[in-house]
């Protein structure tokens, strides 16, 4: 199934909406049963066309965050834009039942294969989270023995995405360790002070350079030039960083 | 056959501006790379053509920036889909850069530090489509926007644009560059819709 995955994106499929879940009060993760669905890699996004009434349409492109799976179900998670055209609809409006389209999978580089089997560093912030979850998802379903860390920095703890869900994947055993950063508002009694990822986080939670882990970055893009330079002072290969990054470049502070 | 769906109105542009098919307007300059951004010393930034032989020209920043510039405004179109009117570069034609160049090459591989490459036909990057860009809306070309030059060829979608641009092969016959080796269209116009190989 996976060696099909890679090849061409194909046509555009349609999609029934299974079910909806609350992840944040912003996010909504919509499960989809897609025609023809031919399978995909952790990593991989969709893109998802909407059409109204008259025949105008958008697209936006979804990260996928379910583990490959063969039934023909995937699993995307929407954070609501303030201004935007197609994530409001996918967060407030959609029911089960209704039908959309997808094209996919897309994209052959910021993905994870259940065969890498050398230690890997996730670094999400905020709804970065989505891809990197797949990752997770996919090592998990596969019985990976790839040591995972994952530091996931979120805003407060009302933000974190998939919790209950990364909480037991991280008490299952070693094979998944979670660090969070709070950058806004931090859990009571938390022992670190509200604040973006430092350096001194990144050498007390992520793996040492000399591991040599291969890392994935995914965040907005100040987030992402912010922690892959800190990856960088902490001697990791440049060669060794993946990264994704969304949205406009202006600090949001 | 198209699905509608249900209740989705969706937020036209307004009629007077045309954009490519499956593109939105934003006026947010967002970022899409593979890795780290490079931060590249000017004092060890340098532009280089070359074909498959040898060197053919070399440039450190000082003789580069003595090149004549122009100011262009321009449309960009990524193919993440947004896309971005008037931008306003200063930077040096590609023109200038392969002037009294002689090659039977009918295509360029461009490279950039960080290790990106992109391939764009030759008569695409000749007659004032293409310029290495080094200043963006009146300031130097940020990092992340692909500074200290970037390649910016704004008829094409804008990963055909190589940020951090450091020099160009010439090649006989075209070839995949980094994102085109991993599914994207191999020429990529906006117009066309030449997002992806399939």
């Amino acid at each position: 199934m996976e060696g099909t995955a890679v090849l061409g994106i194909g046509t555009w499929r349609t999609a029934t909406v299974l079910d909806l879940r609350d992840e944040t009060p912003s996010a909504r993760t919509l499960a989809l049963e897609v025609r023809d669905w031919p399978g995909h890699i952790a990593g991989q996004h969709v893109d998802v066309r909407l059409t109204a009434a008259d025949g105008y349409s958008a697209v936006r492109s979804y990260s996928i965050a379910s583990a490959p799976r063969s039934n023909g179900r995937i699993e995307i998670t929407v954070e609501r834009l303030p201004n935007g055209e197609v994530s409001p609809y996918l967060t407030q409006q959609v029911m089960a039942g209704d039908e959309l389209e997808v094209r996919g999978p897309i994209g052959r580089w910021f993905v994870w294969h259940p065969e890498q089997a050398m230690p890997i560093q996730l670094v999400a912030g905020g709804s970065g989270i989505v891809p990197l979850m797949a990752m997770i998802r996919s090592h998990a379903s596969a019985g990976s023995i790839a040591p995972f860390r994952l530091l996931y920095s979120v805003r407060e703890p009302g933000f974190i995405f998939y919790r209950d869900e990364l909480r037991a994947l991280s008490n299952r055993g070693d094979s998944l360790v979670v660090t969070y950063a709070y950058t806004r508002v931090t859990p009571k009694d938390w022992p670190r002070s509200a604040g973006r990822i430092d350096q001194e986080l990144i050498a007390g939670s992520t793996w040492p350079s000399n591991l040599q882990p291969s890392c994935y970055v995914c965040g907005p893009t100040s987030f992402v030039e912010h922690t892959t330079d800190l990856l960088i002072a902490g001697g990791h290969d440049r060669d060794r960083i993946r990264t994704e990054r969304f949205g406009a470049t202006g600090e949001q502070k | 056959m198209t699905i509608v769906s249900r209740g989705f109105a969706g937020r036209r542009n307004a009629a007077d501006v045309k954009l490519p098919p499956g593109q939105y307007l934003t006026t947010d300059f967002p970022v899409l790379s593979a890795g780290p951004t490079p931060h590249i010393a000017l004092d060890r930034w340098e532009f280089v053509i070359e074909d498959c032989n040898k060197v053919l020209k070399r440039w450190d920043w000082r003789s580069f920036r003595q090149l004549p510039t122009e100011r262009i405004t321009v449309d960009l179109h990524c193919v993440t889909r947004w896309s971005k009117l008037g931008t306003s570069w200063e930077g040096v034609s590609l023109d200038v850069l392969l002037a009294d160049t002689k090659t039977e090459c009918a295509f360029a591989m461009f490279r950039s530090y960080g290790d990106y490459t992109t391939n764009v036909p030759l008569k695409d990057i000749m007659n004032g489509r293409a310029w290495i860009a080094f200043n963006y809306d009146g300031v130097d070309l940020a990092p992340e926007h692909g500074g200290p030059a970037r390649l910016l060829v704004p008829h094409l979608y804008l990963w055909k644009s190589a940020k951090w641009v450091k020099g160009l092969t010439l090649m006989p016959h075209n070839e995949p560059g980094f994102w085109e080796n991993l599914g994207y269209h191999i020429y990529g116009d906006p117009w066309k819709e030449q997002r992806y190989s399939e």
